[in-house]
């Protein structure tokens, strides 16, 4: 009888190696790919990072070089604006809406794809339309003077930073407000219910109802909309190319300048940097929304 | 929203009628009138490319000389064109032999990036979702930090290695390192962990074996979660710009997302057709797939 079950237990123990391998040959090709494009030239990265062009050893030199670069601390401060000026504006629209949509009944469904065109279309199709606005000669200042209103230089001012912020929210307005959406679906309809039978009115539902319900989706919806608002480079750098306004010259702008002239050093170093800054910032607001939870 | 009927016993039609409160007509209106204003804010621009696209280049020219030619005054435009022609469209198909080189770019780009993850990443997530074995929560943990890395990051490593396989100036420098993109894993892990147990464990006992059980179990189960992930790849596809101007310096290879800021003011109207034409293949996937698309980017919301 012993006999057996060690037997059994050894059978067990074999399919579930057995099952292991499996587990491991599913996932091998794609990490492999992922180690050879991705992992070990990161490392090499590092690695570089920290040695001069001719290959010695130098410390944090890199570092210092970058950080005391003028051009990287003005796109850092440009990047940094962005995001303060456009997670905030881009939750607060999208939530509206997400609970505008709500209230729309059956015709929720269309406005909610007419939202989500904009994701679907490709940076360099809008190119055209964006000069074509704000230009100084553009549609939107023909319309400004139209109304008598004395026209405004888009591009070439701070200006560009707000079309930029503009161009941002257009692009991911409709994507947060599906995310939003979702996260309210999953609240359950019967604790409206009981509130409402307790007698809470709608800002007191909202107020300790949707608003904690969603607490745990947003944080999602923030790494999601930061991940894209790197891809705002792409409709400034179609527009404005490689050397924009100066308010909208971002970290991407500085590392593909960087690129074009293989400045590995300070490439490698920036990299790594900017690496590190994003892995705290993910890692901060992680802790700071399990911390509240608790 | 509708579905789960929360505002339904405020909010019905009728019941706005029937009693007529004034108030909540007017807030329902007001609803309305802000969805639809933001609904057409939002599709305004593909809808400018239509009309430019139907307009002659004369007409274009006229409209926004001002823009393009530094003429006077300021640019103006129609909600439709005054002389309808399609002989931009024409002259796109016919004349345009970059144009063809390059929308053929972007379609072979994005297919074999497709075929690629469908060979790469649904095993992996698979494996990822379904599996334990040693190192599983380092990898999949690691798959997330390098989901969040943007492009400028991986920039520099990448291209050193595509540079010492000699792939540079080629397509394969930008499909490879999307084929292993690890966005797409994540959505489908996340489809693929929802499969219960029970069914795999049937499948099992039945005597089926893992790459069996992946198959008949894991591809149509999860089919939606690899259309969605797919489907969000193939639109990062066709709007690529950042990885082809540091990976691709040759013309011939570019993809049509380079081609289109190239077209110099003269062409107004080709430029017009050409950025709707880039904007086809991706609405028009976006249409037949929207539920899956919102699938998956829902997925990617709900739960940790």
């Amino acid at each position: 009888m012993r006999k057996l079950r060690k037997r059994s237990i050894c059978i067990l123990r074999n399919k579930l190696s057995k099952r292991q391998l499996a587990g491991m040959l599913f996932v091998l090709p794609g990490f492999s790919g992922v180690l050879v494009f991705c992992l070990i030239p990161f490392g090499d990265v590092v690695r570089r990072s920290v040695v001069r062009s001719d290959g010695s050893f130098c410390g944090l030199m890199n570092y210092k070089t970058v950080l005391s670069n003028e051009a990287f601390l003005l796109a850092a401060r440009n990047t940094l604006r962005f995001t303060a000026v456009c997670i905030p504006l881009l939750f607060v629209i999208a939530f509206a809406l997400a609970l505008l949509l709500g209230q729309a009944g059956a015709r929720a469904k269309w406005y909610k794809s007419a939202l989500l065109v904009p994701f679907a279309v490709p940076a360099a199709s809008v190119a055209l339309l964006w000069r074509v606005l704000f230009d100084t000669k553009g549609l939107i200042n023909g319309a400004l003077a139209a109304f008598g209103r004395a026209g405004v230089d888009w591009m070439n001012t701070g200006n560009a930073f707000y079309v930029l912020v503009g161009s941002y929210l257009w692009k991911n307005t409709g994507y947060v407000v599906l995310l939003f959406l979702a996260a309210l679906a999953q609240i359950p309809q019967t604790i409206y219910e009981a509130a409402r039978m307790d007698g809470a009115g709608r800002m007191a539902c909202f107020r300790y109802i949707t608003l904690p319900g969603i607490r745990c989706a947003s944080y999602t919806i923030l790494v999601i909309s930061l991940l894209n608002s790197f891809k705002v480079f792409r409709e400034a750098y179609l527009v404005a190319g490689s050397y924009p306004q100066e308010d909208i010259y971002l970290l991407q702008h500085v590392f593909n300048n960087w690129f074009v002239r293989m400045d590995v050093g300070k490439m490698s170093a920036g990299a790594v940097l900017l690496a590190l800054v994003i892995g705290a910032c993910i890692g901060g607001l992680q802790r700071l929304w399990q911390g509240k939870e608790a | 929203m509708d579905k789960d009927g929360k505002y339904e016993i405020t909010n019905t039609g009728k019941k706005c009628t029937y009693n007529g409160r004034a108030g909540k007509c007017f807030g329902k209106a007001m609803t309305e009138l802000c969805l639809a204003a933001a609904a057409l804010f939002m599709v305004s621009p593909v809808l400018f490319l239509v009309t430019g696209s139907l307009m002659g280049d004369g007409e274009a020219k006229a409209y926004l000389g001002p823009v393009l030619f530094d003429a006077e005054g300021f640019a103006t435009w129609r909600l439709l064109p005054r002389y309808p022609t399609l002989r931009n469209v024409v002259g796109l198909l016919l004349d345009s032999p970059e144009f063809f080189t390059m929308f053929w770019n972007t379609m072979k780009l994005s297919t074999a990036t497709i075929v690629g993850q469908l060979v790469f990443a649904v095993p992996g997530a698979w494996g990822l979702a379904r599996y334990e074995f040693p190192g599983r929560k380092l990898i999949y943990k690691l798959y997330v930090i390098l989901m969040l890395l943007p492009f400028q990051v991986v920039m520099l490593p990448e291209y050193l290695v595509l540079d010492r396989l000699g792939l540079i100036d080629t397509l394969a420098a930008i499909v490879l390192p999307a084929v292993f993109s690890t966005f797409s894993v994540f959505l489908m892990y996340r489809f693929f962990t929802e499969i219960p147990e029970e069914i795999i464990c049937a499948a099992r006992v039945d005597g089926a074996g893992e790459l069996q059980i992946c198959v008949w179990i894991g591809l149509p189960l999860g089919a939606s979660g690899i259309f969605s992930a797919l489907f969000l790849q193939f639109l990062e596809c066709c709007s690529m710009i950042e990885q082809p101007v540091a990976f691709l310096k040759e013309k011939t290879a570019w993809p049509l997302a380079l081609y289109l800021p190239e077209i110099d003011a003269s062409q107004v109207g080709l430029a017009f057709t050409a950025s709707l034409a880039a904007l086809l293949a991706p609405l028009l996937l976006f249409w037949m797939g929207k539920d899956y698309l919102e699938a998956g980017i829902t997925a990617a919301a709900l739960k940790e």
